[in-house]
């Protein structure tokens, strides 16, 4: 290997760079961190190591200022998060983390928008036990957040079960395939003892320094764009002869990330660069990586996503260096079709004849009411649903659930199970809601500056009066609502987006397509909702007056530059 | 890790080099980036002065009359980190131009200081509607407060940072900018106000700032000075028996500046912390001394002793020559939350049921135990609600006890807190029977607000007290046995004192239930308490209280002791205090090779000798 040019670039690494290449195979101080007694926190580097083991340590930000005077430090805790390609589990891992967020979390679970489990409000003292536990139940959480390949999402619900059957396991070995090698998980949270020698293990793929940044991954399968696949830094959107899988078109450069007020950071929609067989997209996947790895940004964190190499290489510099790399080069992309990027709600047959039912969830929260009978009981009705359910769970995209694999037989039980505990507010609930996203924001995410959670579903009522008001009543709405920039629930391709700006004030986008190709634009500047719905309701009526049939509300603001 | 360098000076003792970078080694990087300017501004004072090596206590009381240029201090308030980046750079500035600077976060910076400073600038960022980042609350508070001090020797200058789409843009540094210059600070220049695009209103600013402190600090011929951090401020002795203290007779009236809870949601014991205004004339103080406070009785539980005599409350009652309304008495001279046996023979005379449990409780024959298990489980109102009987106003007021004071271990020093006295009271309550029930000082401090007015006076605690500056303390205080040692650390970081400290704390939950966490955090990193340790008991499978820890770190705290260190012993005298006391003799048996007696012997050597100091109740 010739040795690399000196470096132009005069900014240094950024700090994180350093805690990553001097963290020993990302042990750091973390064992030391655990044991300290005199504050639920780690130690700061210690906190982004911790990612890599995924996860997050965060506090109550609703309690930071009372805490501030009680004396006490903020109320340190942690999200952990599973790694789950595809969002695939068993009925008897549910339950496993069922239980776990009522020995040691805050007694929700949450779906997110890669298909992964979270568990919220974990102290220090129980994050080790909590992990073991995760692990017992043969699942883990390395790399579910991190500056590494994140957990690779993949369509859960083809209309063709056998192609999904060919495609889910493509997503799983990528996943395993770019996991780090170190034992550093299995050290600190399984009791294993470290190899004698002390060195880090290689890191064939990631190095010392892993990646500058996150890198997702996902898996689409048309007609449905579920997995947002062009907002990912590599995607692969399957392409299919009938049931066969022939291979994949490959995506590049998507990323939803921004900074309010920073003109240099702004989310793209990923571009199609060629086509793959399934045998060669591990080669693939790992080379894009690579390049990544060793381009990306280390000096400037806001700027080191694939995305922004490649927008400041260009994308004929990148496909060049891909092919290079390889060896050999793409085949042309071949034609696909998104129709939308929303869940197929409530039940249907499969080609294996099994039933599967599509549930919805206000952004993925599983849990009970505070108080018996003011709601749905939610997180009861689906551990019972665990229970007796002998097929799978497969979480989706938008935050929702499926149960596959249920027989005639099974149905009624099941069925009632739905009806005894709410489950089935899909029945009833209007588009807007029934098709939203959030992110978790506050109180927990130390990123939030306003609601987005705990405000979706009182917002999301609202827009859907609206639309009843303009005889609009059943059209569907893509909404989404993020408490921050960093773009957690793919705020910036919705037709109409909420991105989180300080308390009860957001930037409002509108004019994403709902096949989750296109863009939304901003629109209003730090509004409060009055402001919006105002705004919105206006435009609506517009809309209603002046739509093309079947167009939607994104592609009318679109077409007539109507706001 | 960070190997320990070798000292560098031969006529440095490795001793002394172990025990200084020991501290050095314990410094957040404000901390260090303060004392290198500190230390640079003493080195170029002491090459005025003959050459002397002898070893300098960085106490204001030792502090030599030294020209140095007067420390520029920084502080920044950030969300983000774009005003550290700020500060850090006028504090570069500044020390690249010969001026010392110290450069502060918010949250780490004590606003006692305030009243010290010279020279300061501020860069500070607002947040939604106007509000501090996290790290500016405490300082915020405390400058629009009224607890902020006038300052006319303050030189100053703000930098705010915001986003002008909020409608309070800069909020935050407008309202420390006018309240420093009403308080008497005088600007060097007037406010920076950047929006998103920071340069355009930093740029300037940080030049003028660094021009400005860079002259504020060129000392006068012969004007330079020192600034210590904690000058020894006033301080009472003894207090004088000329009259002017006051005493349980003549109270003197200490006001409320701050009540607040200091235990969290899902604590099971509740605890207060309380800031009083006290003139130092009649209530000056020592470290370890307590004060004692006259409650005045839950006005609801007067209610229902009234009610359950069937008595009116402004009934004319005489006792001792006086006459007051009975609610009067109830309210502030007599006992209505402790019980006494004497009342209780008075009570069963007049009770209806000859048979009653408070009857066989006070039968000659009864079981020694059975008066004092009625007495700790009720009040005067639950003997009148259970064991129905006929009292008179007249009668009942003649036969309840006289109130008497209740003690709180004094928090605070007089050094770091001039005219203010800190307590950290317990909060004594249960529900009897449904009824809930409360200590009558507890609930009285805890329904005390803002600006009223307690009758208290001091109790001296000559047994309790810091001993030489460069002694060793150990301070074994779960609970709320801590509060003297939140004294005795103040006390020392105030005086400079030399000598190691180390806690002992004890508690049930961390989360909820860590007494004072964060100052003893901040006091471990700036190397004021040298060693915490810490027992939470339910945070576990199994129970561990502090003699735990004592035993577990048997060997130093013996080496500490023999080596001179003094012992202090606060809280609980029931259970907590002999537990400690048996691992201490067993620590000292299993590290000083003794013999059961050898090692109670050994204790009772170390109270003979002024070393062992217990303050348990």
């Amino acid at each position: 290997m010739s040795t690399p040019p000196p470096d132009p670039d005069p900014r240094p690494l950024t700090a994180v760079e350093h805690i990553k290449a001097g963290s020993d195979g990302l042990r750091g101080t973390l064992r030391a961190s655990l044991a300290a007694p005199l504050t639920g926190a780690l130690a700061p580097d210690d906190t982004h190591l911790l990612k890599f083991h995924g996860s997050y340590q965060q506090d109550d930000r609703d309690l930071r200022e009372e805490r501030r005077q009680q004396k006490l430090e903020p109320d340190y805790q942690f999200m952990i998060r599973t790694r789950l390609p595809g969002g695939v589990c068993t009925p008897a891992q549910w339950l496993a983390l069922d239980e776990l967020a009522g020995r040691f979390g805050n007694g929700t679970l949450r779906l997110t928008t890669r298909q992964a489990f979270q568990l919220h409000g974990v102290i220090k003292g129980d994050l080790q036990p909590t992990l073991a536990a995760i692990n017992a139940a043969l699942l883990d959480t390395i790399a579910a957040c991190g500056d590494v390949n994140r957990n690779v999402m993949c369509n859960p619900d083809p209309a063709a079960t056998a192609l999904h059957a060919q495609v889910f396991p493509w997503a799983v070995r990528l996943s395993e395939h770019l996991l780090p090698r170190t034992r550093a998980y299995h050290e600190i949270w399984l009791g294993e003892e470290r190899v004698a020698g002390g060195e880090p293990e290689p890191e064939p793929i990631y190095g010392r320094s892993f990646l500058p940044r996150k890198f997702k991954t996902a898996f689409a399968v048309p007609p449905s764009n579920d997995v947002d696949v062009l907002a990912h830094d590599l995607g692969f959107i399957a392409i299919a002869d009938g049931d066969r899988l022939l291979g994949f078109d490959v995506s590049v450069g998507g990323g939803m990330g921004a900074t309010h007020g920073d003109p240099t950071t702004y989310p793209r929609v990923a571009d199609v660069i060629g086509f793959c067989t399934p045998e060669q997209l591990l080669a693939v996947a790992e080379q894009v990586v690579l390049i990544q790895r060793d381009h990306g940004d280390r000096r400037e964190r806001k700027h080191a996503r694939l995305k922004y190499t490649i927008a400041h290489r260009g994308l004929a510099w990148f496909t060049d260096e891909l092919t290079r790399r390889l060896g050999w080069a793409l085949a042309p992309a071949r034609p696909y079709a998104f129709d939308h990027s929303g869940d197929r709600f409530g039940w249907a047959r499969g080609a294996d004849d099994r039933w599967r039912v599509t549930l919805h969830l206000d952004s993925g929260r599983v849990t009970d009411p505070p108080w018996p009978g003011v709601g749905p009981r939610l997180r009861t009705g689906l551990r019972e649903l665990a229970r007796i359910h002998r097929g799978e769970l497969r979480l989706t995209p938008n935050q929702n659930l499926i149960v596959t694999g249920i027989t005639d037989d099974a149905r009624p039980a099941i069925e009632a199970v739905l009806a005894a505990h709410g489950l089935d507010g899909f029945r009833a609930r209007r588009p807007a809601r029934l098709h939203a996203l959030a992110c978790v924001a506050l109180p927990t995410c130390g990123l939030a500056m306003a609601e987005a959670e705990r405000a979706l579903p009182a917002f999301a009522d609202r827009l859907d009066d609206l639309l009843v008001a303009h005889g609009l009543a059943g059209q569907r709405l893509h909404l989404r609502i993020t408490g921050c920039p960093n773009g957690c629930a793919r705020p910036y391709l919705a037709e109409v987006a909420l991105i989180g700006k300080g308390p009860g004030r957001y930037n409002l986008m509108l004019g994403g397509d709902q096949a989750g190709t296109r863009l939304a634009h901003l629109v209003r500047d730090n509004a409060d909702e009055p402001t919006i719905l105002a705004l919105l309701d206006g435009l609506l009526g517009q809309y209603a007056a002046g739509r093309t049939a079947n167009e939607a509300f994104g592609d009318y603001v679109v077409r007539t530059g109507a706001a | 890790m960070t190997a320990r360098p070798q000292h560098p000076l031969p006529s440095l003792s490795a001793d002394r080099a172990e025990a200084l970078l020991g501290q050095v080694h314990a410094l957040t990087a404000d901390e260090l980036n303060w004392l290198a300017g500190y230390a640079a501004g003493m080195a170029a004072a002491r090459r005025a002065e003959p050459a002397s090596l002898a070893p300098r206590a960085i106490a204001p009381t030792a502090a030599p009359p030294v020209a140095a240029r007067p420390p520029i201090t920084v502080l920044y308030g950030t969300h983000t980190g774009t005003s550290r980046g700020l500060a850090e750079r006028l504090a570069r500035r500044l020390t690249d131009g010969g001026a010392t600077a110290r450069l502060i976060r918010a949250s780490d910076y004590d606003p006692r200081d305030l009243a010290r400073e010279r020279t300061l600038f501020i860069v500070v960022a607002t947040h939604g509607d106007g509000d501090p980042a996290d790290d500016t609350r405490a300082l915020h508070d405390f400058v629009l407060g009224r607890r902020a001090p006038t300052l006319p020797e303050l030189r100053f200058a703000v930098l705010g940072l915001g986003d002008s789409s909020y409608p309070k843009f800069c909020h935050v540094a407008r309202l420390l900018d006018d309240r420093l210059a009403a308080l008497g600070g005088r600007r060097l220049q007037p406010r920076g106000e950047c929006d998103l695009d920071v340069d355009a209103v930093a740029g300037p600013w940080l030049d003028g700032a660094t021009a400005a402190g860079l002259a504020e600090a060129t000392p006068a011929r012969g004007e330079g000075v020192v600034i210590p951090l904690h000058p020894p401020g006033p301080i009472v002795d003894e207090p004088a028996a000329n009259g002017a203290a006051a005493t349980r007779a003549r109270p003197a009236l200490a006001t409320v500046l701050v009540s607040q809870p200091i235990t969290a949601q899902g604590a099971r014991k509740r605890v207060r912390h309380l800031e009083l205004a006290i003139d130092e004339a009649s209530l000056g103080y020592q470290p370890g001394d307590a004060l004692a406070v006259w409650p005045v009785n839950p006005p609801t539980l007067v209610a229902e002793v009234i009610a359950a005599i069937g008595g009116a409350a402004d009934a004319p009652v005489s006792r001792d020559g006086q006459e007051r309304p009975l609610a009067a008495w109830l309210g502030d001279a007599l006992e209505l939350t402790r019980l006494h046996r004497p009342f209780l023979i008075a009570h069963a005379a007049r009770a209806a049921d000859p048979t009653s449990a408070l009857a066989a409780a006070l039968a000659a024959d009864a079981p020694a135990d059975a008066l004092a298990a009625l007495v700790a489980s009720h009040q005067v109102i639950d003997v009148l609600q259970r064991f129905p009987a006929a009292w008179t106003a007249a009668e009942l007021v003649g036969a309840l006890r006289p109130l008497g004071p209740r003690s709180y271990s004094i928090a605070s020093s007089l050094r770091a807190c001039p005219g203010e006295a800190h307590l950290t009271v317990a909060q004594v309550e249960d529900v009897r029977a449904g009824q809930r029930r409360v200590g009558a000082a507890s609930d009285f401090l805890a329904r005390v607000g803002d600006g009223d007015p307690i009758r208290a006076f001091i109790e001296p605690n000559p047994a309790f007290r810091l001993p030489a500056d460069d002694a060793d303390i150990v301070m074994i205080g779960p609970g709320t046995g801590v509060a003297p040692f939140r004294g005795f650390v103040q006390d020392r970081e105030a005086t400079g004192a030399r000598g190691r400290s180390w806690l002992v704390f004890g508690e049930q939950h961390r989360r909820s239930q860590f007494l004072y966490q964060l100052e003893w955090q901040r006091a471990l990193a700036r190397g004021v308490l040298t060693r915490l340790d810490v027992a939470f008991s339910r945070d576990q499978p199994h129970k561990v209280y502090v003699q735990d820890r004592l035993a577990e770190h048997g060997a130093e705290l013996f080496a500490w002791l023999e080596g001179g260190a003094h012992l202090y012993l606060c809280g609980d005298a029931r259970h907590m205090a002999p537990a400690v006391e048996a691992t201490l003799i067993a620590v000292a048996r299993r590290h000083g090779a003794l013999d059961a007696d050898g090692g109670a012997d050994w204790l009772a050597a170390l109270r003979a000798g002024g070393r062992y100091h217990r303050d348990v109740y």
